[in-house]
């Protein structure tokens, strides 16, 4: 039962019963929106930081101590900016576009259990929603590219489409061994069936996990929809004001999501010793998305159809085959030796790993998929 | 059922984040396949070849600063070298080695802005071009030191260089070449085994040895497509005949080859300061030259290896105080004549890092 369960069951002793069923429903509103807000204003400090420390500069350090406020007077710069309209976009479409992307992200930390009943909604199908939910927002960056009526956004809008299509697939796949090995799509039930955090068990399922919701998030080296040399800002190149601020918040609240997801499902959620377990989370999502900052900051971008190979040539049959093994050792390794998959798939995705990187390589030169 | 497809023609810059300054692309698509481009350049146009009929020779000296303003200090020392050859002025040693140790550290510098912006072309957010310019920065501080300026520095005269260095030039110029080696490694160890770079340069953008002899290219563009051809070892200008150094070649004429290039040009660009800082001399830094030069009638072509490639100064004088005819050799218009051969048929993020690998700088190429 989560504690809005017992919110409900609490003020139903005292207060009619529409209360009892409204009042926890905004409380676990304005709880979660508040934990999404005030995370991306963390994680875009926290970026900008690391950026600028692996950039040998200092990043922000002015407004407030080490900088911290520094997104707070970004976000007011944004909020001041004019909303230009181009006068040839599509204007409904144009306008609706942000909401679109990012209400979806909103949705998908109904089900992101911060510790032990601290759920919005535990629903006995969440990674499943998740799944569905999240890929929702593609088509309001579709929108986005197509009603601004600018030559960028629509090839950047053409990009995404591809790339979010070809990424869902390996990233489900390896979400499917998880559901395997718990036998649940509970987000909680995924947390606490790790007595070993799923990132030992399945450590190609989680390189596989990582690497989709990096394409998926739109992050680097997997950028090309936002691809700043390229196509100088992708589907939101017409955007300014409070509507580029949505997605903006979109694209960090994307990445929490998803780094939320991925210490949900590898790295045992909110479990840990001596600390109290909502620290746990939180240093979990930190230690994740400073990987992927990390990898931003090193990394170069991959060409469209490098980036398409990497997901159907590589990523797609690494992820069918660690289904399969996992579904071999549920079905015949013996439950008393919880570390004995451990040790297996970690051969397995060593093995594999290599032969890919022998078998497939990028494709310098032209390459038509 | 086919679609019904028509390529696109988008516009890239002059406003955009890759094209070095204010170049303009006029590109026609299909899809993402770049199916013809057409180069617009001007918008940086000054008329400096103009602008030079009507100043004397020395107060030329500024105006060749705002050429390629990342190498100013080559443009310099190619002008002065043209109205030398003019005037038949002979130039005092210790002049002739700080004009080799400038030419030499700007050349390191302009690699580093080029291999830097590439990389930044290639996606990697700003990362290798602020290591590299934690090293420029150094190099620009000795610049300051030597002329007071940082980015159009006006330092060599004709007869020599405006101001001897000052004492603490040369410490602070030893310890950067005794560093660099050590940073090239470090850039090396970020960037020349990263799979995805070798993915994306790899076999991009080729300039065959034929067409890149055909149109004149020269510099690493010219390099990278297999031709050793560099005029500090050519045809030795100054006193670079004096110096021991390697003329590196790539191979395939690729973008991965063009980068190669440039890492390795610095290489041997940190050997030749060394010979120069351990053999340079005392005396005078600059020749008894009249304040107002009337070089006697006659033409002369002066070419010096720049960091972009051959950079030539052709001079018509009247024996009057300015010349009858200034007109510059810009290497890097003449690379860019080869942009539509090499990116034809390739995508849009190819167009980008080949346009990038050409490393252009449009003060020179608008003049």
């Amino acid at each position: 039962m989560t504690l809005l369960e017992h919110l409900r069951l609490w003020l139903a002793m005292t207060l009619p019963g529409w209360a009892a069923y409204v009042i926890p429903a905004l409380v676990g509103i304005v709880v979660m929106l508040g934990f999404v807000l005030t995370m991306v204003i963390v994680l875009i400090w926290y970026e900008r930081r690391l950026l600028g420390r692996f950039q040998i500069r200092l990043g922000p350090n002015r407004l407030g101590p080490e900088g911290i406020f520094q997104p707070l007077a970004t976000a007011l710069k944004v909020l001041l900016k004019e909303d230009i309209v181009p006068s040839k976009g599509d204007r409904i479409v144009h306008w609706l576009a942000p909401v679109v992307v990012f209400v979806p992200i909103l949705l998908i930390f109904a089900v992101v259990p911060l510790w032990q009943g601290a759920v919005l909604a535990d629903l006995n199908v969440g990674i499943f929603y998740v799944v569905a939910i999240s890929s929702v927002s593609v088509v309001g960056v579709y929108m986005a590219g197509w009603g601004s009526n600018n030559k960028y956004a629509l090839i950047a809008a053409l990009r995404t489409v591809a790339q979010m299509v070809s990424y869902e697939l390996p990233v489900v796949l390896s979400i499917l061994g998880v559901v395997l090995m718990v036998g649940s799509l509970s987000m909680t039930a995924i947390v606490e069936a790790q007595s070993i955090p799923f990132i030992l068990v399945q450590p190609l399922g989680f390189i596989i996990f990582f690497l989709g919701a990096v394409a998926e998030m739109n992050r680097c080296p997997f950028d090309l929809l936002e691809a700043d040399s390229e196509i100088v800002a992708g589907y939101h190149i017409e955007y300014s004001g409070m509507k580029f601020a949505m997605f903006y918040l979109g694209e960090y609240g994307h990445a929490l999501a998803y780094s939320c997801i991925i210490a949900t499902l590898f790295l045992g959620g909110w479990q840990g010793p001596l600390l109290p377990p909502v620290v746990w989370f939180l240093v979990k999502i930190m230690a994740i998305f400073f990987i992927i900052v990390w990898m931003r900051s090193t990394l170069p971008r991959l060409r469209v159809d490098q980036l398409m190979a990497f997901a159907w040539k590589a990523l797609l049959p690494m992820a069918i085959i660690n289904l399969f093994a996992v579904a071999a050792e549920v079905l015949w390794l013996p439950q008393t030796l919880p570390w004995l998959p451990v040790a297996v798939n970690f051969a397995i995705a060593g093995v594999l790993i290599v032969l890919w990187s022998r078998l497939f390589s990028l494709g310098g030169g032209r390459v038509e998929v | 059922m086919a679609l019904k497809t028509e390529p696109i023609v988008l516009n890239i810059g002059p406003q955009h984040p890759s094209t070095h300054g204010v170049f303009r692309m006029k590109v026609t698509l299909d899809g993402e396949v770049v199916v013809d481009v057409e180069p617009v350049i001007g918008y940086l146009h000054r008329g400096i070849e103009k602008l030079a009929e009507g100043r004397t020779y020395t107060q030329n000296i500024p105006l060749t600063d705002r050429l390629d303003y990342l190498a100013s200090m080559t443009n310099n020392l190619a002008y002065v070298l043209a109205v030398e050859k003019l005037a038949g002025i002979k130039v005092p040693e210790r002049a002739e080695y700080l004009r080799v140790i400038m030419a030499e550290m700007m050349r390191i510098s302009s690699h580093l802005m080029a291999v830097g912006f590439f990389l930044n072309d290639l996606g990697a957010m700003m990362t290798p071009v602020l290591y590299m310019w934690r090293e420029r920065e150094k190099i620009i501080d000795l610049f300051e030191m030597v002329c007071g300026q940082r980015l159009t520095y006006n330092y060599m005269r004709t007869g020599g260089v405006s101001q001897d260095i000052p004492e603490e030039f040369l410490p602070a110029l030893k310890r950067f070449v005794a560093e660099m080696p050590g940073y090239i490694d470090e850039y090396d160890q970020l960037l020349a085994e990263n799979e995805i770079l070798l993915a994306r340069t790899k076999g991009v953008g080729v300039l065959s040895r034929e067409l890149a002899i055909n149109i004149a290219a020269s510099g690493p563009v010219l390099r990278a497509s297999g031709v050793e051809f560099d005029i500090r070892r050519a045809d030795p200008y100054s006193i670079y005949d004096r110096f021991d150094f390697d003329v590196p070649a790539g191979e395939a004429g690729d973008c991965y080859d063009r980068y190669r290039v440039r890492i390795q040009e610095m290489k041997q660009s940190v050997r030749i300061l060394g010979q120069a800082i351990a053999r340079l001399p005392g005396g005078e830094v600059c020749a008894e030259v009249p304040q107002l030069l009337r070089p006697p009638a006659g033409e002369v072509y002066g070419r010096i290896e720049a960091p972009k490639g051959e950079l030539g100064f052709y001079l018509v004088s009247d024996n009057s105080i300015a010349p009858y005819r200034f007109h510059i050799r810009p290497p890097e218009l003449i690379n860019l004549t080869a942009l539509k051969d090499m990116v034809v048929g390739w995508k849009v993020a190819d167009l980008i890092i080949i346009f990038g690998s050409l490393d252009v700088c449009l003060g020179e190429i608008d003049r």
